[in-house]
């Protein structure tokens, strides 16, 4: 017989939370760059309104760990796993709040013509969005050997972005003009970028609810 | 938890002689939740516990003031049946109290003076209650050896079993896990929480911590007043009272 069924059984009613949010802010990332392709501005609006909606679920996630640890004492693993969500959470708040600050963008671009078609960064974005899930399951499944994997795939991402910024220098380069909307589009590189960082910390807590270790994962990048 | 109250405490004075317990106590009990009553020493916990049985008549030299209605019905009124009351409203007590007879022979032995003779329902009753009890598993079979030879943490659910045999519909426990194993206390607390589905449980427990994993409201006595009740998951992460706040962080007390 488990003899902290109870508690255990608010504990996974908390993974499953962190699921939901990890789905909302993935969902948030990719429909960002969404509505900057299609120049969709009523998306963008509905992607700036929804993140209030992620940023609740953070604290209904946090007062739920708190109040936990206020009343179940939890130990070794369990401790470990309540920390790393209080972390995960704030990672994915702050990933939303880059999809967010994408979708701004977009409203800021507006109808003006577009620079060039995107193609590299709905690859990142749908690079990232694919790390986050991932790094989310293997939370679940506990599992650190995934989560290190998923960290060195940032470099995919930073490869990604130093070609973006190369490109987009060399149209500010060729005709001024360009200025003020490849900076833009560098935002919203930048803003992925990030992202990915922040899964590259989520990885992070899932190597240390697994092993207790707490280390930086080896990125390469310069960021 | 519902909301419908089953122990309504009114303007409720104890004193043991001269020396006021209890001070002007104003608490419901609601049915199917498990309350913790919690606080230091020499606040009142246990007496309001006994109290809610009558089991203070016990002692000399009491006087009470105020209502204590279950459901309804003061238990402090002449008409009342001790031995009823006794029997909706059971204890549990800190130290495990086996009674030197077999684990069978303790369980049934409530059923058996109120009348059961049955073998059959006895039978029946014993397995129900020491399911319920989270023991049975370990007892099954060896039911007919003495229950003096049980550890404790299982003897404390033997006592457990032995009320849940009578159809209780309070149960009151005293420090129930203050003596034993951190593996024992989580078995006891576990099988807290499956009873409160047919049961209302006010728990004394041995520690602030216990008091924070077991019970949906918890209420802080100190010196025999009542200082905070509330949800316990509120009273233990946002203390309204500075004086609960500094007792679960172990500043005094």
């Amino acid at each position: 017989m488990e003899i902290r069924s109870a508690f255990h059984k608010k504990l996974r009613e908390i993974q499953d939370d962190i699921l939901i949010m990890g789905s909302m802010v993935s969902k948030a990332t990719l429909l960002a760059i969404e509505a900057l392709q299609k120049r969709d501005l009523a998306l963008a609006n509905q992607i700036i309104a929804d993140d209030k909606k992620i940023n609740r679920k953070r604290f209904d996630i946090e007062e739920k760990c708190i109040q936990l640890i206020a009343t179940q004492q939890p130990m070794a693993s369990d401790l470990r796993t309540i920390v790393s969500v209080l972390n995960i959470i704030t990672e994915l708040e702050r990933i939303g709040d880059y999809a967010e600050g994408n979708a701004k963008i977009t409203l800021m671009i507006g109808n003006e013509p577009p620079l060039k078609p995107l193609v590299d960064i709905p690859r990142m974005a749908e690079k990232t969005a694919d790390m986050l899930n991932r790094s989310l399951t293997a939370f679940i499944n506990h599992d650190a050997d995934a989560a290190i994997k998923i960290s060195a795939e940032d470099d995919f991402i930073d490869n990604l972005y130093d070609q973006v910024f190369r490109e987009l220098l060399t149209f500010m380069a060729e005709d001024p003009k360009t200025i003020t909307r490849a900076t833009r589009l560098i935002w919203v590189t930048h803003n992925l970028e990030r992202s990915a960082d922040r899964v590259t910390n989520i990885c992070e807590r899932v190597v240390f609810m697994v092993t207790g270790k707490m280390e930086e994962s080896n990125t390469s990048s310069s960021y | 938890m519902s909301e419908q109250t089953k122990i309504s405490i009114r303007d409720f004075n104890f004193f043991y002689a001269k020396k006021e317990v209890i001070r002007a106590l104003n608490l419901d009990v609601r049915e199917n939740e498990i309350l913790s009553v919690f606080g230091p020493a020499n606040s009142g916990t246990t007496t309001l516990l006994r109290a809610l049985n009558r089991m203070t008549d016990l002692t000399p030299g009491v006087y009470m003031e105020g209502e204590i209605l279950l459901d309804g019905k003061n238990i402090r009124s002449p008409d009342i049946n001790i031995s009823e009351l006794r029997r909706k409203v059971s204890m549990v007590f800190e130290v495990p109290t086996p009674l030197p007879m077999s684990i069978f022979d303790n369980v049934a032995y409530g059923p058996r003076l109120s009348g059961v003779k049955n073998r059959v329902l006895l039978e029946h009753t014993v397995e129900e209650s020491l399911q319920m009890a989270v023991l049975w598993d370990e007892v099954k079979d060896r039911l007919h050896n003495s229950a003096m030879r049980l550890s404790g943490g299982q003897q404390q659910r033997l006592c457990l079993a032995r009320i849940l045999a009578l159809h209780p519909e309070v149960i009151l426990l005293d420090r129930p896990c203050s003596g034993l194993d951190p593996v024992s206390t989580s078995k006891i607390e576990e099988s807290l929480r499956h009873l409160k589905e047919k049961f209302t449980i006010v728990i004394v427990p041995h520690n602030v911590q216990q008091a924070g994993r077991v019970s949906d409201r918890a209420a802080f006595l100190l010196m025999g007043d009542l200082i905070e009740v509330g949800l316990t998951a509120e009273v233990f992460a946002n203390p309204k009272d500075k004086r609960t706040s500094d007792y679960i962080t172990g500043r005094f007390g």
